[in-house]
């Protein structure tokens, strides 16, 4: 890297080029970080990861957006629709439903072949250096498409051996094919566990395909289950990283779901990931016109929550993104990449200027890290119950870079005594938009998705929403524009905490929220 | 009889292809169909048909009435 090289990346002031050069030298004049650890297990080399994982976990989740919602601020992932077709039902999916103006995990638009997908993943991977993992997730079950999943991952780890291969299945083929994980070194699966009792699972699947036979009901929950988790085990047993996916569907599973962390953590799952069931009418799901709701955002939140204190971690930052989803988690570029255009490109793959701009990704995030651990000393020896919710709009790095009126999501932390902790994201309509009134929008949607927030970190904000914000009780906080989300969150935290001591606002709980239907798409 | 797969309703997911015993099963411009001359209609392979335990629309793989009742 001694010579200038030109790359892409997001700029804390404003995103285009940047030389990798001028990026180094920021860093260089950053102090490095100390030698000394915490607790025992961080260290300088992994200080920006959670102090809850052994070091050779960390090493595989590290650059992984979605088991690592650190480095889902960092890098992005991409999804190959190769596995169309399904052995079980879902009665939270429809399998007849894909619509250019709406989308949701599980429903893509363009299918592709194993060498179609190929091509596609060292395209994307030479326009975004930071994608750094292929996914395969359907849009049916990879697992239930085993020679397509496989062929493509044999096709990917010939050309892109440095990008991780992971996969997410329904488990019911799952010890069939754990060999074959093993041996294509995908070290990253995901499995969707919904239950672990038959009669809760009857109310979730009304059938599944086994050993040539339609299996109803209980009888098809319980193998489903048994298969489950007999996956489970055999993949943890072999060392590879297994991440839950469950469905928190109110009424029928959410009070089932502590019971479903404990089988699956005491099996080895790594990381379990809660999320709301997508339920609109339109999506013409049996849940969706039966008039199955979702949880709200505190609904959700208490479960996960609940879930954390059996000491298991919790993924927090799924966007539920699509099986054809390309980009940061938050951000969908897969229009960019149609097969059209993909067939079209001339690419070649590029590993060194790759890695030169993922050195650079690193640097940042170690900077970011250390600026984290300082604003942390600041709050030593302060001891409060108050814990407040901040939303924030970013655009990714970490920082808080995007303008209020741009956000098409917010990020939410909790802060208290103990730190800035991620919890979640919000997304929303809009509110610069043309077509629906703004205030709409705002009143509609943004408010109505940050409602138990105490605060929202902008780049910018208008006068305007800032007013109606504040009248709903919400500060609008722009002065921390570009900064590194976690130091201002523990920043404007300290001041709050004065604020409540001299007597200059109160603290209160503030309301619920809600959490908007769909799968995360470009607005 | 054979079975035949409704066109308007098959999602082109391709889970029944794999599954038909006969190898009766094509795909043409992304929606699979039948050729009603190989269906068996699994007699003598599965206890049911595999097009139909498999599909995941309902109503998609169908009896085709056309054709005389299939005798192994």
């Amino acid at each position: 890297m001694s010579s200038p090289t030109t790359v892409q990346m997001h700029n804390p002031e404003h995103s285009g080029i940047v030389r990798l050069e001028d990026m180094l030298q920021q860093m260089a004049e950053h102090k490095g970080c100390g030698t000394s650890s915490e607790g025992g297990k961080a260290s300088c080399g992994s200080s920006a990861g959670p102090a809850d994982m052994s070091p050779e976990t960390w090493e595989k989740v590290k650059n992984h957006p979605c088991y690592s919602e650190e480095a889902h601020h960092h890098y992005a992932r991409m999804h190959v629709a190769v596995a169309p077709a399904c052995n079980i039902q879902c009665n939270y999916c429809n399998r007849k439903y894909d619509c250019a103006n709406e989308s949701r995990p599980g429903v893509v638009s363009e299918k592709l072949t194993p060498e179609q997908a190929a091509k596609k993943v060292i395209a994307v991977a030479s326009t975004i250096p930071q994608m750094t993992v292929l996914g395969i997730a359907g849009p049916g079950d990879p697992l239930a498409n085993p020679e397509k999943t496989f062929k493509t991952f044999e096709l990917i780890s010939k050309t892109a051996p440095d990008i991780k291969l992971c996969l997410s299945t329904n488990g019911l083929t799952l010890p069939d094919h754990v060999d074959t994980i093993e041996s294509f070194n995908v070290d990253h699966v995901t499995i969707t566990i919904n239950m672990v009792d038959p009669d809760v699972g009857a109310k979730i699947y009304p059938w599944i395909y086994f050993n040539n036979k339609r299996y109803k009901g209980r009888e098809a929950a319980q193998i489903l289950s048994e298969r489950q988790l007999q996956g489970l085990e055999m993949l943890t047993s072999r060392g590879i990283l297994t991440k839950i996916n469950s469905v928190m569907i109110p009424g029928i599973n959410d009070e089932h779901l502590l019971e479903v962390n404990r089988a699956v953590k005491s099996r080895g799952a790594f990381l379990h990931n809660i999320m709301p069931l997508i339920s609109a009418p339109e999506h013409g799901t049996v849940f969706g016109l039966n008039g199955q709701r979702g949880p709200t955002a505190q609904e959700l939140k208490a479960l996960q929550d609940n879930c954390e204190e059996g000491q298991m971690n919790m993924m927090r930052h799924c966007r539920q993104c699509r099986a054809d989803a390309v980009g940061l988690l938050g951000e969908d570029r897969s229009a960019e990449f149609t097969t059209e255009s993909v067939m079209a490109m001339d690419v070649q793959y590029d590993l060194e200027s790759r890695q030169a701009y993922q050195a650079v990704v690193e640097q940042e995030r170690q900077a970011k890290a250390d600026a984290k651990k300082a604003e942390m000393a600041t709050l030593e020896g302060a001891e409060s119950d108050i814990k407040i919710l901040v939303a924030v709009a970013t655009k990714g790095s970490g920082r808080v870079n995007e303008h209020f009126g741009h956000a098409t999501e917010f990020q939410i932390y909790e802060a208290s005594t103990s730190g800035a902790k991620f919890v979640g994201h919000r997304r929303v309509d809009l509110y610069c938009q043309g077509g629906y009134g703004e205030d709409e929008a705002l009143e509609n949607s943004v408010i109505k998705a940050i409602n138990d927030c105490t605060a929202v970190f902008v780049a910018k904000i208008g006068g305007c929403p800032k007013a109606e914000l504040e009248a709903a009780g919400i500060d609008a906080v722009d002065k921390y524009a570009f900064e590194y989300i976690d130091q201002s969150v523990i920043a404007y935290f300290r001041e709050y905490l004065e604020k409540v001591r001299d007597g200059s606002v109160v603290y209160g709980k503030r309301g619920d929220a809600q959490i908007r239907q769909g799968a995360f798409v470009a607005a | 009889m054979a079975y035949k797969i409704v066109a308007s309703q098959c999602t082109g997911c391709s889970a029944c292809e794999p599954e038909c015993p006969n190898e009766a099963i094509f795909e043409k411009s992304g929606i699979f169909y039948i050729k009603p001359e190989k269906c068996t209609e699994c007699i003598g392979f599965f206890d049911e048909a595999q097009c139909v335990a498999v599909c995941p629309v309902d109503d998609t793989c169908v009896i085709d009435n056309s054709y005389p009742r299939y005798s192994a």
